[in-house]
């Protein structure tokens, strides 16, 4: 929902990346105020997954010019944990597998992590367990997973929405979900996206990086950008994207 | 306890005058009435320990390991044994398991707790059975001693062990003990083990190695030597749990042997966390059909710490089966060190072996060896193996720090992960549950 006057949580200017010494974004822009939703599209190579992981602060991107400022504090100042503590959360392309951490721990670890930050109290595993087996039904997930590693074995749709319930637990400022909508069958996706909607609020805000126009159908977006050549080089409502799906991104590239 | 006061200080030596030093102890042999097979068995051994001395470092077993920070000192052998009582060791006790206590290879009755041992469940101390007919039957005649130093050393100088005899269904959990207090100079320990397993048995046992930090002033430098000899006959099942957390630094040699028989089932578990230089031979054949094994392994080492593993599968029989995982952790400038060997000889068809050795390195001065190495004499078998040696995954790394854990904390989480596989195979819970705390403790916590 757009209100001009709801304060901004991330204004991105000329932002400059390279990745092994290849620049990819090369003067991004963007601007998202709370209660806002906004689609990033683009062809493969777009620089558009680039855009989300140098958001987050992945090690392997360098950046190299611009500044991107979160709820006003600098966010190439912060390391990535501190930018996650912050409010601010990327929901994984690949999620990662990691044998022998319980999906329960990892998510009662994080979210303690987050209380301590805030000064509140930290949960111990059995008021944990109260708070997890509510925000396991945002994404329709059987209690089972909890206990078992964080996604080792979980199909492709199934570590997509744990990603989303890891999202539902630390209840994040601004989450970025990059590619969430890649690899879901249809009653996947569904789940997912209203798992999203659900967890949308006045105050937060989301930006869908994305190929495809699908998933914006079911989480419909204030804004639509479209990323081409490490560059946003066009800015539109919702129609944006079914004028991509109908025209493809030729028609956007050779006009930019 | 009550330290004993010893006259001679350690000084440091070569490799000959170290194993001279330890040939000059006397083993006390005082409770021994074996009617003489014993005698001449240590008498044997002692011959072949002077005839060997300590491995040379050429040799292909020993390649990998440095020993030498051993050949420094000086070992004496322990005349007068330290009394402990029971809240020296209450830390390490296992709720309602019979409770067989060593200090420093002597047996401690008074920390003993052999009341759970069932019909048919015998737990003792070997000098006290070494008259009986099935500990001659038996002792002696699977460790090596003739072709392995530290096992030489260890038939000619043990002082006491422990005496397993199973027949039937031990309903609890054996927990053999092996202290080692500090003592004012450098010392010797001799620890040994034999477990008998009769005819469709069944026990739980953990052989548990722990040394006790009483303040004593030589930093607790000994030297722990123990040998092990377990015998399953045809359906018997053994779970055997295998913990070194030694003093930091001593050494720890240790030797397993095992042989087993028919449909039986071997499980072993074994946690290197201690000492300054540890290894352990794990040995076991599989003489009957259809034996099967499960070995899996943990070091987990840091500072300068040395951990060698060596393990030796022999398939013997037919349709025997084998998995194994060893898992190894290095951080600091340690070293780490697997050798798996798997044999599968002439007639041992339908074999299935499996091994997997997975590493993690924390630390750019740390580093593992790994040597898997297959010998198949048989065309109709499986057996597959495969090595790993990895830092901690970059993306879960990152993936951690995207959800508010520091880097530290990330990277701990991840290593305790990793070793955790290891620590859950542990069939008693209070036992993993300790260990999975001291190994969260050493990694400074991430809970």
């Amino acid at each position: 929902m757009i209100n001009k006057e709801s304060k901004v949580l991330l204004e991105v200017s000329n932002l400059k990346a390279e990745v092994a010494g290849v620049e990819i974004l090369k003067g991004v822009d963007l601007t998202v105020r709370a209660g806002e939703v906004h689609a990033i599209m683009g062809i493969n190579g777009s620089g558009k997954s680039t855009f989300s992981k140098v958001l987050a602060g992945h090690p392997d991107y360098a950046v190299t010019g611009g500044t991107a400022m979160f709820e006003g504090k600098d966010l190439f100042s912060l390391d990535p944990e501190a930018r996650a503590r912050a409010g601010l959360f990327l929901a994984f392309q690949y999620p990662v597998e990691i044998p022998g951490v319980s999906n329960s721990a990892l998510l009662r670890l994080a979210y303690n992590t987050l209380q301590t930050e805030r000064g509140l109290d930290e949960l111990d595993p059995i008021e944990f367990e109260d708070l997890i087996l509510e925000k396991i039904k945002v994404v329709e997930m059987d209690s089972s997973f909890l206990g078992r590693s964080v996604n080792e074995g979980f199909s492709g749709g199934e570590k997509k929405r744990n990603e989303i319930l890891q999202m539902a637990v630390l209840e994040p400022k601004l989450a970025i979900l990059d590619e969430t909508d890649s690899g879901l069958d249809i009653d996947a996706l569904r789940i997912v996206a209203n798992g999203v909607n659900s967890l949308l609020s006045s105050d937060n805000a989301v930006v869908m990086v994305t190929h495809y126009q699908r998933l914006l159908n079911y989480i419909v977006p204030d804004y639509v950008h479209v990323m081409d050549g490490g560059r946003i080089v066009r800015t539109g409502g919702k129609e944006l994207a079914l004028e991509l799906e109908a025209r493809g991104y030729d028609w956007l590239r050779a006009a930019a | 306890m009550t330290p004993i006061s010893m006259t001679q200080a350690s000084v440091t030596m070569s490799k000959e005058q170290c194993f001279e030093q330890l040939l000059l102890g006397k083993a006390v042999k005082s409770a021994e009435h074996s009617g003489g097979w014993l005698e001449l068995m240590r008498a044997d051994a002692l011959e072949h320990a002077q005839a060997m001395n300590f491995p040379s470092s050429a040799h292909d077993d020993w390649r990998f390991t440095d020993l030498s920070p051993l050949y420094l000192h000086g070992f004496h052998p322990i005349s007068t044994f330290a009394r402990l009582t029971l809240p020296d060791i209450e830390k390490f006790l296992i709720p309602g398991a019979i409770r067989l206590v060593f200090v420093d290879g002597c047996y401690a009755a008074e920390l003993s707790d052999l009341k759970q041992s069932g019909n048919g469940v015998t737990v003792a101390s070997l000098a006290e059975r070494i008259g009986d007919n099935q500990v001659a039957a038996h002792f002696g005649r699977y460790a090596p001693y003739k072709q392995d130093s530290f096992v030489a050393l260890n038939t000619n100088f043990f002082e006491d062990g422990a005496w397993i005899h199973v027949a039937g269904e031990a309903t609890a959990p054996i927990h053999l003990l092996q202290v080692a207090t500090k003592r004012e100079s450098a010392s010797a320990i001799y620890q040994r083990c034999m477990v008998v397993m009769e005819s469709s048995s069944r026990a739980s046992l953990v052989e548990d190695y722990v040394g006790l930090d009483s303040g004593g002033q030589n930093d607790g430098i000994y030297f722990s030597n123990a040998v092990t000899e377990v015998v399953l006959k045809d359906q018997a099942q053994l779970q055997h749990v295998r913990v070194q957390r030694e003093e930091k630094n001593s050494f720890h040699i240790g030797y397993c042997s095992v042989e087993a028989g028919r449909n039986s089932v071997y499980t072993s578990t074994s946690v290197a966390l201690g000492a300054r230089v540890s290894r352990h031979t794990l040995h076991v054949t599989q003489q009957g059909e259809g034996a099967e094994m499960h070995l899996d392994g943990l070091a987990l080492i840091a500072g300068r710490q040395i951990a060698d593993t060596h393990t030796v599968i022999n398939h013997g029989a037919p349709r025997g089966k084998s998995v194994q995982l060893h898992k190894c952790i290095a951080d600091g400038s340690a070293h780490g060190v697997f050798s798996g060997k798997i044999v599968v000889h002439v007639g041992a068809s339908g074999t299935d072996s499996m091994q997997s050795s997975r590493n993690l390195l924390l630390s750019g001065k740390a580093r593992i060896d790994t040597q898997p190495q297959l010998e198949i004499f048989n065309d109709d078998v499986s057996c597959k193996h495969g090595a790993t040696v990895g830092q901690i995954d970059s993306d879960a790394l990152f993936f951690l720090r995207s959800r508010g854990f520091s880097e530290d904390r990330a990277r701990n989480l991840l290593t305790h992960a990793f070793a955790a596989e290891v620590i859950a195979k542990i069939p008693l819970p209070s036992l993993a549950g300790k260990l999975d705390s001291a190994i969260l403790e050493r990694m400074g916590g991430v809970s």
